[in-house]
């Protein structure tokens, strides 16, 4: 009972959060910037920022991340940071020869005032920056919004950085996939393919946080959207960005900048929004769905038949991140699960809305909180109990707590491999979601059996 | 649509002369908005006929970050648009953060926005630039035009020339220049010559003699600007003078900052010996 001091009964609380449900903003700019081939992230502050954020990356990928620091002291904070952030740029180039550096900021640079395109345009006149080589930043205080925001920063500044119009429109679709693991990405970029689509994915992390072990260290390992890709974004003939809180800001910069026109979709989780992903790729396209696809959703819809009995009105508590809370809860209510508490740690107006209405029809209430924390998820859970618990590894003991099955699912997962290699998106994503869900409910069932009941056959 | 920031000594004059020029500048039907960025949030309390009470970051920390514009947007004399930064009280707290913090949540809100047909944005800025909050202003996309109210008072003028260090700093990257200084008289001997002289060292001009006079604390005391409270007087004519003069420059340098021994040198050929 390691939660034993959560209580049962809930209180308001204004200004305490406990077992927050959320991170802060560098981390996701970090794992966005990693997304870039040949990209070193910076973290233009103190080094315990960057030493938490590149090891919390580090377990949740079990992949060596990469990323460099301005290393404040409190000489840079009374100084300003410009002097360490000319020296880290004119180290990093000569040492470690990235192609481009994503530099983001953190709490104390921001409240000091660096400013960072400043200091970049004198790196430049002193001529700390390479012919070829690239510096951007995106501004990220953690005082400021989530994890979720500090990706969508860095996705965004990609966009204002380095999208450029060529003066007429490639037959080329961008596809910003939003917060998701580098399988999903690679699995999105595979029904992107199947479909017949030539397009630039931004930020790509296939290939780099899920490399291959061939005994030699690559410090930029082979994946990731490449500068010249990120600058063709802008003559594209359209954008689809998965995930409104994670990617919409850049498609809609994408848009206002360069005038490439953007749909913003829910996660490509579960049937319906899988449909709409890739009903809204064929329409862009102008192609047709290969028999390859329906075979692929047929399959998901057939385990969904098959097993409809242990779904059925199911309760489930789902925490994590909106994008993906959205997408996952709409997948539940299609499969006759009922969703009853669902938490978020990140603000978004929209949220609480849009899981009420997508439960609009489930028969029973539902808890939703935008901005909320762990601490409340639990009470939730103790007052009113679930079958499964869906969360990050944090869940982890709640779950043992409340002796109640759990599938890991969101960011971080420090305890369990396979996010970086099976992805959950599109059709085949789902399956695996749905075997998950199966698996944990069915040996709950095994393990709770009578001798009498223990059956062989389910 | 011209952004304009005023720099300037503390308590040199900078809230009322801006405001007065503001006053000025619609007389002349120009649209104009007024964002004082001082912690005391005075910087248009004479365009208002108060203090606005709603600061932009006292409506943040009391409303959460669901903010509307008209929250945080009075109307004052001739149509101008005020905002105030506002911040921590004395002594707690980071001011500059606060700065930043408002200057973004204006631009989020869409505040300078091309609908919001603008032809002049101000920020009034508290004191030196003592730290990068001070300096959010002068940052690319911000202010491109920079006034230092100043007089012939010797720390007048060294805080003067350390704005220019900092106009210097990001004049460099960026599309910020000096556009002149206003001289708010003081009384002091051969006041003219020595700030005309300061002005040519550092590669401006001084775009205007304010001279002294009681009719602004007048105004000051009834929360007007002199072109609100008294429009026949003389001073009002000054900062309609201005006012024109503003509307009518480009003399816009990168300056060169003074070295303290040439400024010294100067004080004492203009001042003490003069």
């Amino acid at each position: 009972m390691l939660l034993r001091h959560t209580p049962k009964e809930i209180v308001e609380r204004k200004s305490l959060t406990v077992n927050p449900a959320k991170t802060c903003q560098p981390i996701g700019a970090m794992y966005a910037s990693l997304g870039i081939h040949g990209c070193l992230p910076h973290s233009h502050g103190s080094q315990g920022c960057y030493a938490y954020h590149r090891s919390t990356l580090t377990r949740h990928y079990k992949e060596p991340v990469m990323a460099a620091t301005s290393s404040f002291t409190e000489g840079a904070s009374v100084f300003g940071g410009q002097a360490n952030l000319l020296q880290a740029m004119d180290n990093i180039f000569t040492i470690y020869n990235p192609d481009v550096i994503a530099v983001h900021t953190t709490c104390l640079s921001e409240t000091i005032g660096d400013d960072v395109p400043q200091i970049f345009g004198k790196a430049k006149t002193d001529g700390k920056i390479p012919e070829g080589k690239y510096v951007f930043h995106a501004s990220t205080p953690s005082y400021v919004g989530t994890h979720v925001t500090g990706f969508a920063n860095m996705t965004k500044a990609m966009v204002d950085y380095f999208a450029k119009q060529n003066g007429h429109k490639e037959n080329r679709i961008n596809i910003i996939p939003g917060w998701v693991e580098p399988s999903d990405m690679k699995e999105i970029k595979r029904i992107t393919g199947e479909l017949g689509i030539d397009f630039i994915m931004f930020p790509d992390t296939d290939n780099v946080l899920n490399s291959p072990q061939t005994g030699k260290f690559e410090m930029y390992p082979k994946g990731g959207v490449t500068i010249d890709e990120l600058i063709s974004t802008g003559s594209s003939s359209g954008t689809v960005a998965l995930g409104g809180l994670a990617s919409g800001p850049a498609a809609k910069a994408l848009d206002s900048k360069c005038k490439v026109p953007c749909k913003i979709l829910d996660l490509p989780i579960g049937i319906k929004a899988t449909d709409r992903f890739v009903d809204t790729l064929r329409k862009m396209a102008g192609v047709n769905v290969p028999e390859s696809i329906n075979i692929e959703r047929g399959q998901l819809v057939d385990i969904v038949t098959d097993m409809q009995a242990y779904f059925y009105h199911k309760k489930v508590a789902l925490v994590g991140d909106p994008d993906q809370l959205v997408a996952l809860t709409e997948f539940l209510v299609s499969i006759d699960m009922m969703p009853i508490h669902i938490l978020t740690g990140t603000k978004d107006k929209k949220f609480e809305k849009k899981i009420l209405s997508l439960t609009e029809e489930m028969p029973h209430d539902v808890n939703v909180k935008s901005g909320g924390d762990m601490y409340l998820f639990h009470q939730w859970v103790k007052n009113e109990p679930v079958d499964l618990l869906i969360g990050n590894s944090y869940v982890k003991y709640i779950a043992r707590d409340e002796d109640i099955p759990f599938i890991r699912y969101g960011f971080p997962i420090l305890d369990r491999i396979g996010h970086s290699y099976f992805p959950m998106v599109c059709y085949r994503g789902a399956m695996r979601f749905l075997e998950k869900i199966l698996d944990a409910l069915m040996n709950r069932i095994d393990r709770d059996s009578s001798e009498i009941e223990f059956d062989l056959v389910m | 649509m011209r952004k304009i920031a005023m720099y300037g000594k503390g308590g040199i004059g900078k809230s009322t002369t801006c405001q007065n020029l503001v006053a000025g500048l619609t007389e002349m039907g120009k649209k104009v908005m007024v964002v004082g960025c001082d912690p005391k949030g005075d910087s248009t309390r004479l365009l208002l006929g108060g203090l606005n009470q709603h600061t932009v970051l006292d409506t943040l920390r009391e409303e959460g970050e669901d903010v509307d514009l008209e929250d945080i947007r009075k109307t004052g004399f001739g149509g101008t648009l005020c905002t105030e930064s506002g911040g921590p009280e004395p002594g707690v707290g980071c001011a500059g953060r606060g700065i930043i913090t408002s200057i973004n949540l204006l631009e989020q809100l869409g505040a300078f926005g091309e609908d919001e047909n603008l032809d002049y944005v101000f920020y009034d800025v508290l004191g030196d630039v003592v730290c990068g909050g001070f300096a959010m202003p002068m940052r690319e996309g911000k202010a491109k035009e920079i006034y230092i109210v100043v007089s012939g008072e010797m720390m007048a003028m060294y805080a003067a020339n350390n704005i220019c260090k900092g106009i210097l700093k990001f004049a460099e990257t960026g599309g910020i220049r000096l556009a002149g200084l206003i001289c708010n008289s003081r009384q002091v001997d051969n006041e003219v010559e020595m700030i005309e002289a300061f002005a040519d060292k550092l590669g401006s001009h001084m775009i205007h003699f304010v001279p002294r006079d009681n009719m602004v604390q007048k105004a000051e005391i009834n929360r007007k600007t002199v072109i609100e409270f008294e429009p026949k007087h003389p001073q009002a004519d000054e900062y309609r003078t201005l006012a024109k003069k503003v509307s009518e420059n480009d003399k816009f340098v990168i300056p060169a900052p003074m070295e303290m021994d040439d400024l010294e040198k100067l004080l004492i050929e203009y001042g003490i010996a003069g």
